[in-house]
């Protein structure tokens, strides 16, 4: 996982509410048995047509939209299933961080272990973004704070431990395996094994 | 032990923790039950080979065929090629992952494969007070045992694998309380889909739901699987019900559940999970079951959903709103009854287990399905399948004019080429009618199993309690 400590973008914004993992990335691109090449699928349904064909109107289609790293999108986003394709797919298109007023729970988990950064914030901040797509903001992960232009930052829930593992760029697989002691004894506690 | 009352979760989430969380850190959770199937794991072995790493407790995974699995029985016993390669890929990996890190599987041609939700109870692997995980939102389903189950990503998998715990924020409390009991010809997935409309799609986010009262005591273990099956569609990540007589009497016998004196120490750990009177819930939500009606989804998320007898809400200056009426091709103010149908799946880890099946085809018995009509009934493991088989179920649903396949997650999701076309509507009794869950442009309503038969035969919405009295 790559390190991040400083992302600074215009931001792309999808404003409706409840953006499942379905249209996020479409179950039938999940039958792969690994994480690499699905930027291509992120919402495929939304973005080309029957024939295959980009839609031009949708926004990440456009020129502009390419380069973004940071999706506004409206509250609830990421609810449905478990995917993890879901991050995967917004972080092979370019996205680092996802900003909305809610975001599911599963999603929020999956995001945090690939390094795409789930930034919650309140609905005035929400309904500013929305009304100023392709703003460029910036997200500071050391202080979790979002920095909307001409504003004073703004703090953003993010624990201390997910803050370090994104500042950091590591993973919690190497946490959990250094905890195999402690582990080890509540098995021989708890099944006697 | 302590005299502070405690709620289910508290108790399991405390039994379970190999350290507990701080302020900076999250709890260690110990992992009872690791279930897996063939979508969301490879990744997660792809990365035990990249470091070397084993599987912890591989006799507490448990590893199934189902998301991208086939039903055409030709494709699973009769030799036939999976007709899409990349699911073949995909369980030939799973098949090679568990041989080489020796994990069971219950593959391809196994008597007890099925939907990883509809098996782990069925085999009594799923018991009160285990912490299960899946890389499947769905896992929420376990809970009606009492376990505390939850989805996980990928990611996790590999953590569960590798050491058979997870990082992880022990989540607030939800109590729905339920009371009364729910009325003739109204079943345990409108009770669910009539909480999700009134708490939303999103009302569970960062809570587990424990659902309560009379209501719920009533419920039997397959409706109770039904309802915390749901769970994840209000948001949350995990639903529990307490276990009672209903869930031992379901357990006992059941291939892995405890035998003998184990069994008789395990009753006596589980009558003790129950949360403790006076214990405080985060929050709590009064529900009525005997106001419940047969329900039905008219939009692209299930809390888009009203009584069958209702009308489809006007919602002014919500895009959204329109969006998925525009996308699911009806009119605000307008009935759902009476609108044709062109397929009816009856199947998922919500709705394929035995007593719905027989739900299903108690209103089909003698009747046809109506022309033009295609009906797909997928059990939800071969289980179901042989006990439906049994009782002649197959009979009265082919009769009917249905396909009568191999178990798996088929339709609800569409990855093993069970799809809907395009514009097409789809009544079915699976979990989600997100836009193109059913295949590209399929327009999915959720309904029982009840209303799924009823519509069947008329070829249109239709509320089941016609054809029940009739």
């Amino acid at each position: 996982m790559e390190p991040i400590r400083i992302l600074r973008s215009r931001t792309v914004v999808l404003s409706a509410a409840n953006i499942d993992t379905d249209q996020i990335i479409p179950a039938r691109f999940l039958t792969t048995t690994t994480r690499d090449g699905l930027g291509q699928h992120l919402f495929a349904d939304r973005r080309y047509d029957a024939a295959g064909a980009a839609r031009s109107d949708f926004i990440l289609n456009s020129a502009g939209a390419r380069h973004c790293r940071i999706l506004v999108a409206g509250r609830n986003f990421g609810c449905g299933s478990s995917r993890e394709h879901a991050p995967w797919a917004l972080l092979d298109y370019g996205f680092r961080a996802v900003i909305s007023t809610q975001i599911a729970d599963i999603f929020r988990s999956n995001a945090l272990k690939n390094g795409l950064v789930p930034v919650v914030v309140d609905a005035e901040t929400a309904s500013w973004l929305f009304a100023h797509p392709g703003a460029e903001v910036s997200i500071d992960l050391p202080t979790a704070t979002l920095t909307l232009p001409g504003r004073a930052p703004l703090s953003f829930p993010l624990e201390t431990f997910a803050r370090n593992l994104l500042v950091n760029g590591i993973d919690e697989l190497g946490f959990l395996i250094e905890r195999d002691a402690q582990i080890g004894a509540f098995e021989r506690r708890r099944l006697g094994a | 032990m302590d005299c502070v009352p405690r709620t289910m979760l508290e108790k399991i989430w405390h039994q379970h923790e190999v350290i507990p969380e701080s302020a900076d850190t999250p709890a260690v959770l110990y992992i009872d039950l690791h279930l897996i199937h063939e979508v969301t794991s490879p990744q997660a072995f792809a990365v035990l080979g990249e470091r070397g790493l084993s599987v912890r407790r591989p006799e507490l995974t448990l590893a199934t065929l189902d998301h991208s699995t086939p039903t055409r029985t030709e494709q699973i016993f009769g030799g036939a090629p999976i007709a899409i390669e990349s699911a073949a890929r995909q369980i030939r990996a799973l098949e090679r992952n568990c041989a080489l890190y020796g994990v069971e599987l219950l593959g391809l041609k196994s008597e007890q494969r099925g939907i990883v939700h509809v098996i782990g109870p069925e085999l009594g692997a799923t018991q009160p007070g285990k912490t299960i995980v899946c890389g499947d939102s769905h896992t929420s389903t376990h809970g009606a045992l009492g376990a505390l189950a939850f989805g996980i990503g990928t990611t996790e998998v590999g953590h569960v694998l590798a050491t058979q715990s997870l990082l992880q924020r022990k989540p607030k409390s939800l109590a729905i309380n339920v009371e009364q009991r729910l009325q003739p010809g109204v079943t345990a997935k409108d009770l669910i889909l009539w909480i999700i409309s009134r708490i939303g799609v999103s009302g569970g986010t960062g809570h587990v739901i424990e659902y309560r009262g009379a209501g719920v005591r009533a419920l039997d273990m397959e409706e109770r699987m039904t309802v915390c099956n749901m769970s994840i569609e209000a948001g949350a990540r995990a639903g529990m019900i307490a276990p009672d007589e209903t869930t031992y009497a379901y357990l006992a016998g059941r291939p892995r559940a405890p035998r003998g004196l184990d069994w008789e120490q395990a009753l006596v750990r589980w009558r003790e999970l129950p949360t403790d009177g006076a214990a405080h819930f985060d929050r709590e939500v009064a529900i009525d079951a005997a106001a419940v009606e047969p329900m039905i989804t008219y939009g692209t998320n299930p809390g888009m959903v009203i009584p069958i007898t209702g009308k489809i809400p006007q919602r002014a200056n919500d895009a959204a709103f329109e969006q998925a009426l525009a996308y699911m091709g009806f009119e605000a103010g307008a009935r759902l009854q009476d609108k044709s149908v062109n397929v009816v799946f009856l199947g998922s880890c919500t709705n394929g287990r035995l007593s719905d099946l027989r739900a299903a085809a108690s209103v089909l018995r003698g009747r046809k399905i109506a022309p033009g009509v295609q009906m797909l009934v997928v059990p939800g493991s071969q289980a179901v399948k042989r006990a439906a088989e049994a009782e002649g179920l197959h009979a009265v649903f082919m009769d009917a004019g249905a396909e009568w396949r191999e178990s798996g997650c088929s339709m609800c999701l569409g990855m093993n080429g069970d799809l809907v076309a395009k514009g097409e509507y789809s009544l079915s009794t699976s979990n989600r009618n997100f836009e193109g869950r059913q295949g590209v442009g399929a327009r999915t309503l959720l309904a029982s199993p009840l209303t799924a038969a009823a519509s069947a035969v008329r070829g249109r919405v239709t509320d089941p309690r016609e054809l029940l009295n009739s």
